[in-house]
């Protein structure tokens, strides 16, 4: 048992990092609120005083706010889409005995552990440039007019540099769950002649039905402020611009703080939801 | 789910597997690839995979135009420095929540998570007003604390988990034997923690070298890092394709070849524990 003295000790030792987080979480976010209420412009008049929830109006009622919601919509749905049903179909066979698993597992997951301008020009320049990028090679290889990805097919372009960086942390979490299969059960399943596409609805599936959540929560938390592969990409140029771009542009850009700061907040309780039911996943695994 | 199968079926998985593995890790190896050949051969058509006339020369292009060193170097001490510092304020407060838990520890700690899930962006201007009235906008000591604190969460947590691990009952004798608490941590705790310590850095500092709003949006000459520097390849040099991939595969292979060694961690880090 703990005894008195080093539950104060552990208070202590505890305090360091809870004041540090508090810190960082109160200060901005009570700032935020604070200049959302506000007419906050530094480069055009300053700070111009208390307007109640004008910003909050404006900022929906903005004609780039309902593109910006369906653009990240887009994005994230494509990017989850795409990452979940490819990471399942991944996982299951990264799983088959095979040779050279291990080293099939690093160019998989090798992705992952490129920063994101680096992904985004890569993809940019040396595959999507019209001109000179591979695809523009391969498309006059069949005789076809090369595509100008990032301008008329902007959102797909990142959506695809998107779900490449991606691909590896789906893969990888799938793969722990696959890993954690009952192999007796398929086996004595597959023994009583069920079709592998009924074992794999019946049985895989539901197994990792708690890993898709996860996946699916964790990568919307982090998909909803994607900014470097937008920023180096288009700028948020032709259609491109998502709810974090656009609160970006508001604020450092064209400098409306408060208009900006209620974008932050529209920002803010949206990954709000969505840490919720991740949180509540986590939690019920703390007890256990 | 490993099971004996027929050397047909295995050659099958192997190959769908490597061709897969391949077409994934094909961008990275084509940056590779190219950082080695002349402007010209970089954007020849057809594109040449192999057979070209192998060049060092970008690599030293790219550190004479742009000083490439300052760049790593800030890359180095911003990634360092914030996982340093980060683990350094982590290790008593997850050694409290592991061997000192009360009723409140599990809200801490899932409080703790849900401040990683702040959008950065909605928190950028009160961030970068701050580092204005301070004078550290564009400073390495500025965004090193930044990046410390989005990843403290994490390193917490991670540290947590591995802490969880170490059996109580080794550091209940040590107690009997009167160790005092300094000694328990020094001598009990730290070697067997220092796997999981290790792990911790790891995986936070290739978290931290990737890092790419704040990198962004706070610097602008002086501490910029790599993420900052090949965002400035952007147009119009990020169309000498051999530069450019010589400057991203500096970029990124420190960080592939600590990766390769921290696979494990990603689950455990990323996923807070929610898959095992």
């Amino acid at each position: 048992m703990a005894t008195q003295h080093s539950r104060y000790a552990a208070r202590f030792m505890m305090a360091p990092a809870v004041i540090l987080l508090l810190g960082w979480m109160l200060v901005p976010l009570t700032m935020t609120l604070w200049f959302s209420f506000r007419s906050y412009l530094p480069l055009r008049g300053g700070d111009q005083g208390f307007v109640g929830f004008e910003n909050y109006v404006r900022f929906i009622s903005s004609s780039a706010f309902w593109p910006a919601v369906i653009t990240t919509l887009i994005i994230v749905g494509g990017v989850l889409a795409i990452t979940v049903i490819l990471g399942i179909v991944l996982a299951l066979l990264l799983d088959q005995p095979m040779w050279g698993q291990g080293i099939v597992r690093i160019l998989v997951i090798a992705p992952f552990f490129v920063m994101p301008t680096v992904s985004a020009l890569v993809w940019k320049n040396m595959f999507m440039d019209p001109t000179n990028g591979l695809f523009a090679h391969l498309w006059k290889f069949f005789g076809a007019t090369p595509v100008e990805w990032l301008s008329q097919a902007s959102l797909p372009s990142i959506v695809l540099i998107v779900s490449w960086q991606w691909l590896p942390f789906a893969t990888l979490i799938l793969l722990t769950a696959v890993q954690s299969l009952d192999s007796e059960q398929l086996e004595a399943a597959e023994m009583d002649g069920a079709p592998y596409m009924k074992r794999f609805w019946f049985m895989i599936l539901p197994h990792l039905s708690r890993a898709i959540t996860i996946v699916i929560l964790i990568q919307t938390i982090f998909l909803l402020s994607i900014f470097a592969e937008i920023f180096v990409t288009t700028g948020g140029a032709f259609g491109s611009r998502t709810l974090t771009y656009l609160i970006f542009q508001r604020v450092l850009e064209s400098q409306n703080v408060g208009l900006g700061s209620a974008g932050g907040v529209y920002a803010i309780i949206l990954a709000n939801i969505v840490a919720i039911f991740l949180m509540r996943i986590v939690g019920k695994n703390l007890d256990a | 789910m490993a099971r004996a199968v027929s050397n047909n079926r295995k050659a099958l998985n192997t190959a769908i597997a490597w061709t897969i593995g391949i077409v994934i890790f094909f961008p990275i190896l084509w940056t590779i690839l190219t950082s080695f050949k002349t402007e010209a051969q970089a954007i020849a058509d057809p594109p040449i995979f192999l057979f070209f006339d192998w060049t060092l020369e970008n690599y030293s292009v790219v550190q004479e135009r742009s000083n490439y060193m300052r760049f790593l170097w800030n890359s180095v001490f911003i990634a360092g420095g914030s996982t340093v510092l980060g683990v350094l304020i982590a290790i008593p407060a997850a050694w409290s929540m592991a061997f000192v838990p009360s009723r409140r520890t599990k809200d801490i700690l899932l409080w703790m998570l849900s401040t990683k899930m702040l959008p950065a962006v909605g928190v950028l201007y009160p961030i970068y007003l701050i580092f204005i009235k301070l004078g550290i906008l564009d400073s390495r000591i500025g965004l090193t604390i930044v990046i410390m604190l989005i990843n403290l969460p994490i390193i917490v947590w991670m540290l947590y988990t591995y802490f969880k691990e170490i059996p109580g009952e080794i550091l209940e004798a040590a107690r009997m034997d009167g160790a005092t608490l300094k000694e328990e941590i020094l001598y009990v705790l730290t070697p067997m923690a220092i796997p999981g310590i290790a792990s911790t850095l790891l995986l936070n500092f290739i978290l931290a070298w990737n890092e790419a709003f704040w990198t962004l949006n706070l610097t602008a000459v002086k501490a910029a890092p790599l993420t900052a520097f090949i965002a400035s390849y952007s147009s119009p040099e990020g169309l000498f394709f051999a530069k450019l991939s010589a400057a991203s595969t500096m970029a990124i292979a420190p960080v592939l070849i600590l990766g390769w060694f921290s696979q494990k961690q990603l689950v455990r880090g990323l996923t807070f524990g929610a898959v095992k």
